[in-house]
């Protein structure tokens, strides 16, 4: 009977995960195109140097890139502007498992969202540990299985593969929790649990989640959550009340917001990894550029292999709101992106 | 029903806990923090799930890092890394790297300097403890690794009741009668062997198959205390050769029983402290396993430590859980006959907090040595006691 029931739950959760990452076009209609260019060979990697899955992609206020992704272990490497290999971070890290995001701060500290070890960790710009959210499950656990079964109780410091961490002005930290929980925790600059929304069971309602998969904090301190599975980017002010609901820009894996004066929000609808169902290559894979309101200004791109195409985009940084950098998972590669300026890039 | 049962534990101990908590009314010892070691990008450490320090002041942290493999391909699910021993001098400069790749580092548990400063670490998931000599040579093995490990795993037994790593294990064959020395006969509680009595939970069985050991210490004519464990609930002694001597404790509530024990000292006159941690308690034992007296005024012992002779001190860490900052976290000073002598620190991130301790050093009195599970460091704590906290 218990094996039956566990079977069950299995085949819900595989349903469901299908149903979760299933993408959608977009409801917005008659979104200007964004010219664009990739840098080719922006990267110059030593012959020992190379990408996997390229889950986060950051820069520092330098200008230096830093690239969190999966290869035969999860690795960050750091870049500097001209992108020339610098040197790999914390290689063999107890933090470093399964690679899901890499954020930098203001004042340069260096952040990384591991998937596989629930942790969070904080780096100076030196590259010394200076802060662990979250706890490795202990070793001695054994091998687990995925999906685990029930999810966890919705803890206070403990995360269920989290996503993705921003700061608001103050320093607060917020983590998007994640694949198993369905929650924004918010924290102090000091690590302490302040307050969060969601909890540990998926939702579609609004204050709920499906797949927290991204979040950006803007200079009020607004907090913009990629509701992933339920196509819709959740902004909340910075007590986690909700403000809007932006609902027409497909399914956002990624979001990000430029710094400066005039602050743009991007938002990816990636292609889904191994572009299946086949067609949803043909109406994924481009990238929204909005204003914070929700208006949007342009898009760009679209699913596919070649330079200047996008395989399922899972990182962007956009220190520069016309040239970001753009990690993607099924392509191993990062791309610089210049956006073109066009009357529509200047609509306010 | 079992997970509402959890659930009922898991809300019963953080009521515990925080009655406890409210129990620590002590007088604030003054103390000051900074990091024992200088870290940088390329000298890192993860969890400092054990740190002590040598006569000479150099400081060994066994701490978990890298990440632990269970390979698939083959006969065995074999395992390997994810725990690595350092050494650093006094100032927090790294010196070396001691027993790279060691078969039995897994997951870090616990490291202690002997009198002869020879470094002694407890691994819980090899099951092993290993004895390295002043030069960093291993010179004597406790306990074997599991051949395999279990894949998928089973639930993590938190009441560390009979739960074993590796299943249907046979306990080894009791010693052959009059072979086994003066103290030849099973302690009460151990297990008979073969055909014998059903060992009581927890009792584990004689010699060194430990499941999931705490901690090591060592009496003033060099026997070996080893705390067995999260998974048993026992005391096991062996002679300065390492020959096994007798088991004590099985699990459960109990005087000389145990839930958890986590951590071990003896005094000068040969008194053994052990931190009982699911209990609440430490429990007082003779060098026989005869229980002497407990105090219950420490909230959960994560992690216990004793000062030098000639007079000597205890210092305990009620440490908070991994998944709360939010009560708890303090380390108590007290003295050998249970008086709690004063409090410092709560849980958290900053220096001078603390996540959830797993390793004290006093060697000097009024300078320890923290390791934290919770934060991947060690903090090197001065205590600048008022007069009536010494």
């Amino acid at each position: 009977m218990k094996r039956y029931l566990v079977g069950c739950v299995a085949l819900a959760m595989l349903l469901m995960g299908v149903a979760g990452s299933a993408q959608n076009k977009a409801r917005a209609e008659n979104v200007p195109e964004i010219p664009f260019e990739s840098v080719p060979n922006f990267f110059k990697m030593p012959p020992d140097v190379y990408f996997g899955e390229s889950m986060g992609v950051a820069r520092n206020s330098k200008g230096n890139i830093f690239v969190y992704h999966r290869r035969d272990d999860t690795r960050l490497f750091e870049f500097d502007p001209n992108g020339n290999f610098v040197r790999e971070w914390l290689p063999n890290s107890y933090g470093h498992e399964f690679a899901h995001k890499v954020r930098v701060d203001r004042e340069d500290n260096v952040w990384v969202v591991d998937e596989g070890t629930n942790m969070i960790i904080k780096m100076s710009p030196e590259g010394r540990v200076l802060m662990v959210l979250g706890r490795r499950p202990e070793a001695v656990e054994g091998a687990v299985e995925t999906p685990q079964g029930d999810p966890p109780t919705d803890e206070r410091y403990l995360f269920g593969r989290p996503t993705d961490v921003g700061w608001d002005p103050q320093g607060n930290i917020f983590i998007s929790d994640g694949y198993i929980n369905h929650r924004v925790v918010k924290f102090d600059k000091n690590g302490r649990f302040v307050r969060k929304v969601g909890s540990n069971l998926r939702g579609s309602e609004p204050y709920q989640f499906n797949t927290p998969h991204s979040l950006a904090v803007d200079a009020q301190g607004n907090v913009y959550v990629a509701d992933r599975g339920n196509q819709r980017i959740q902004v909340f002010d910075n007590n986690l009340v909700l403000r809007a609901i932006y609902d027409n820009v497909g399914n956002p894996w990624e979001v990000c917001i430029s710094p400066g004066p005039h602050q743009y929000l991007y938002s990816s609808n990636s292609n889904p990894d191994s572009n299946t169902p086949a067609a949803s290559w043909d109406v994924t894979g481009e990238v929204y550029k909005m204003e914070l309101d929700g208006r949007i200004v342009g898009k760009f791109g679209r699913a596919g292999k070649q330079l200047g195409q996008f395989q399922t985009v899972h990182g962007i940084d956009c220190r520069n709101p016309d040239e970001l950098m753009i990690s993607e998972i099924s392509a191993w590669r990062v791309q610089k992106i210049i956006l073109r300026p066009t009357n529509t890039t200047s609509s306010r | 029903m079992k997970r509402l049962l959890f659930v009922s534990l898991a809300a019963a101990t953080i009521a515990l806990g925080v009655t406890a908590s409210a129990q620590l009314n002590f007088p604030e010892i003054p103390y000051d923090a900074v990091d024992a070691l200088q870290l940088t990008r390329d000298v890192y450490i993860g969890e400092a799930a054990g740190v002590a320090a040598n006569s000479k002041g150099d400081i060994f942290v066994y701490t978990r890092l890298g990440t632990p493999v269970i390979t698939t391909a083959g006969a065995r699910n074999v395992s390997h890394g994810g725990s690595r021993l350092f050494q650093f001098d006094r100032t927090g400069k790294f010196v070396r790297e001691i027993g790279q790749g060691a078969y039995g580092f897994l997951e870090a548990q616990q490291v202690r300097v002997d009198r002869q400063d020879n470094v002694w670490v407890v691994d819980q998931m090899s099951n092993q403890v290993i004895k390295f000599d002043p030069n960093g040579r291993v010179q004597m093995i406790f306990g074997r690794k599991p051949e395999a490990m279990r894949v998928p795993n089973l639930p993590l037994n938190t009441l560390a009741d009979t739960y074993a790593l590796v299943p249907n294990r046979p306990a080894p064959p009791a010693a052959p009668a009059g072979g086994a020395g003066p103290a030849g006969a099973p302690a009460a509680g151990a297990p008979a062997g073969r055909g014998g009595a059903p060992p009581l939970p927890g009792a584990g069985p004689p010699g060194e198959n430990f499941n999931r050991p705490t901690d090591v210490a060592w009496d003033s004519t060099g026997n070996i205390y080893i705390t067995d464990g999260y998974g048993n609930s026992r005391i096991a002694k062996y002679d300065p050769n390492g020959k096994w001597i007798k088991n004590w404790g099985s699990t459960g509530t109990a005087t000389g029983q145990f839930r958890v024990v986590k951590g071990i000292v003896v005094d000068a006159a040969n008194n053994i402290y052990v931190a009982d941690r699911d209990n609440r308690r430490i429990q007082v034992f003779d060098t026989e396993g005869n229980f002497k007296t407990q105090f219950r005024n420490v909230g959960a012992p994560w992690a216990i430590c004793i000062t030098p002779p000639p007079r000597q001190f205890l210092y305990v860490s009620n440490s908070n859980p991994p998944n709360n900052l939010d009560y708890d976290g303090e380390i108590v000073k007290m003295t050998l006959d249970g008086r709690i002598v004063g409090r410092f620190g709560r849980a958290g991130k900053l220096l001078k907090e603390f996540g959830t301790v797993n390793s004290l050093d006093c060697r000097s009195e009024n300078e320890l040595l923290v390791g934290e599970l919770g934060n991947w460091r060690v903090q090197r704590v001065t205590l600048k006691p008022a007069a009536g906290t010494q």
